[in-house]
């Protein structure tokens, strides 16, 4: 059942809405939080594990250094404080994918607190997202529901649970409730989610890929009448896992939540799903306290004192911050304000970096990523990066462009074959027999084909009428099925004709 | 007064997926309150100037380095359970929770 919706705009017009985010970020260490089994992401099920993970009796967790500094480079990065002193704590919990009853996480000592992040949002305007906390946990197994009719988990059977991502170190960022946002809230949280999982990226602590779950959203949405100081009740929409799911999320629920309101009825605190094919939420559990999870002190992790020496040594090791880096690669690549803003709200500035750094030009980069890259990625409905498309095979086009082994419209052919796994550029080109033809017996003899239809056209151009030569190329495009190089058939158009051109 | 009753003890057995059974809520409330209110003796003691401990041993930062170690195979580590298919944990459908 889908639930009932106001119109984005009605809802503005009627509601406040303001937001808040959990975002948990998956780190990029070569071992688990607590234990030296390997943190690598697609291998075969309960391979990456030791008893630490697992829980068995007796077992000691030890605190990954790199994953604390990772952390503190992440609240550095999002201008929190660092804790001088923090400690880990327990969060109890019953479901098969934590083995251990409990998540190890930290409750009111997290190792960052009060800092923000400025987020650029598409008109070029900033707004000012200022974060809670950022503390470090570990992340959880991975259920797979089998049996029932839909795969989900109503009316599975039976679960089969993978523990190679419990223990993966995590650090979650919680912000302070956003305010003001206005009818630019979803955006923003898109923007917001964007921006941390850019910063994340940037600092080289996370993979941050979204479509592997190391950037996670959890978006906290309630409205309240305009002019209203206490907040309405919120709900909490899980694992939005990627940046146009997020936008949308947001949007549905404001507009949800703005119908039950409208209509004189209250909103239910709860965990809302996220469906991509519906576009829509659905109710998840009722929302329990803090208190059930009966946090306390983790007995056999010791405090994690950062001293101000080893967090300036970390600060000193951040790379350029993003918003910096961005006003840098405009300016080498000398791309316009509103290019470079296209740019950044397709998501493909990474991409273009990666594409020019391979070898091709700025424009070039452009001229694909901006251009039948993002066309293609519209008509899927998906983000252009999630297209499939890779910067070495958009050089790889580049070259074969330029090499004259095939033209723009067979590029586009090309690129079918490459995104339906036919191989490499040049395989597809070698398997699908897309090469320009460039023989230029092959191309002589549509030729000579091409002028006897059209013996008058062939007169008008000895006549010295050299712009009527187009009607003949179009004939040898036509019989060479477009695998011509246009240019070349014209020389040899001229040639054959005694024509100087 | 006993610092846990007999609803704590039917919430914590509800979070916790334990089935009991009415005789043991009592059974259980009556145990449980005699073990918080004799632990309770110990915060009487504390004063306001000791501060909390979740250790008993002054050790700060003990860290390991980020370096793969011991590891199991999945054979190992689905050797105790007690079902398994596929290499995986094979474990009831659970409802409540997402």
């Amino acid at each position: 059942m889908t639930d009932a919706t106001l119109s984005f705009d009605v809802a503005m017009e009627k509601f406040d809405p303001v937001l808040g985010f959990e975002v948990h970020v998956e780190l990029n260490t070569a071992t688990k939080m607590f234990s030296s089994a390997p943190n690598v992401f697609g291998d075969e099920p309960n391979t990456n594990v030791n008893e630490v993970d697992l829980g068995l009796p007796g077992v000691l967790p030890v605190v990954n250094k790199k994953a604390v500094e990772s952390s503190i480079k992440i609240g550095l990065a999002l201008n929190c404080k660092i804790a001088e002193s923090c400690t880990f704590a327990r969060k109890h919990y019953f479901y098969p994918d934590t083995p251990k009853n409990f998540q190890t996480s930290q409750y009111d000592d997290p190792i960052a607190y009060d800092g923000f992040l400025d987020v650029e949002l598409s008109d070029g305007s900033t707004f000012r997202v200022e974060i809670e906390r950022a503390h470090m946990e570990e992340d959880a197994g991975k259920l797979t529901h089998m049996g029932g009719a839909t795969g989900r988990i109503q009316g599975a059977d039976f679960s089969l649970v993978d523990y190679n991502r419990a223990g993966v170190p995590l650090v979650e960022i919680v912000t302070k409730p956003i305010e003001g946002a206005g009818s630019r809230a979803p955006e923003l949280a898109k923007a917001y989610v964007a921006a941390v999982r850019e910063i994340v990226k940037n600092l080289g602590v996370s993979d941050a890929k979204m479509e592997r779950g190391n950037v996670r959203c959890d978006a906290n949405v309630s409205l309240r009448p305009y002019g209203q100081e206490k907040f309405g009740t919120r709900s909490e929409t899980k694992n939005v896992n990627s940046l146009r799911a997020v936008e949308n999320a947001v949007r549905f629920e404001i507009q949800r939540h703005a119908a039950v309101l409208n209509s004189g009825n209250t909103i239910v605190q709860e965990t809302r799903h996220w469906h991509e094919d519906t576009k829509s939420t659905t109710s998840g559990r009722p929302k329990s306290d803090a208190d059930d999870y009966r946090y306390f002190p983790e007995p056999d992790l010791l405090p994690i004192l950062a001293t101000p020496a080893w967090v300036e040594s970390l600060r000193a090791e951040l790379p350029e911050p993003p918003a910096t880096r961005r006003k840098r690669l405009q300016a080498d690549w000398g791309y316009t304000d509103l290019e470079f803003r296209d740019v950044v709200n397709a998501g493909v500035m990474d991409e273009i970096e990666e594409t020019v750094a391979a070898g091709a030009t700025a424009a070039v980069a452009r001229k694909w990523w901006m251009g039948e890259i993002a066309r293609r990625a519209k008509l899927a409905d998906v983000d252009p990066v999630a297209l499939g498309v890779t910067p070495a095979v958009v050089v790889e086009l580049d070259a074969l462009i330029r090499s004259g082994a095939i033209n723009d419209k067979l590029a586009r052919e090309v690129l079918d074959g490459v995104l339906a796994g036919e191989g490499t550029p040049a395989e597809v080109v070698q398997t699908r027999g897309l090469a320009v033809v460039s023989d230029d017996g092959a191309l002589q003899s549509a030729i000579d084909t091409a002028l006897a239809a059209q013996p008058d056209v062939a007169d008008k151009i000895r006549a010295g009428k050299i712009q009527a030569v187009g009607a003949i190329v179009g004939g040898v495009m036509k019989v060479t099925k477009g695998q011509a190089d246009a240019g070349r058939v014209r020389e040899l158009i001229l040639k054959t004709l005694g024509v100087e051109a | 007064m006993a610092a846990i009753n007999r609803d704590d003890v039917a919430h914590l057995a509800q979070l916790a997926h334990i089935e009991m059974s009415a005789d043991e809520l009592d059974r259980m409330a009556g145990e449980l309150a005699v073990i918080v209110d004799s632990v309770k003796s110990v915060s009487e003691v504390a004063g306001a100037d000791v501060p909390a401990t979740s250790h008993p041993i002054p050790l700060t930062n003990v860290l390991r380095e980020d370096v793969v170690g011991h590891v199991l195979t999945a054979e190992q580590a689905l050797s105790g359970a007690p079902d398994a298919q596929g290499g995986r944990f094979r474990v009831p459908a659970i409802l409540e929770e997402d």
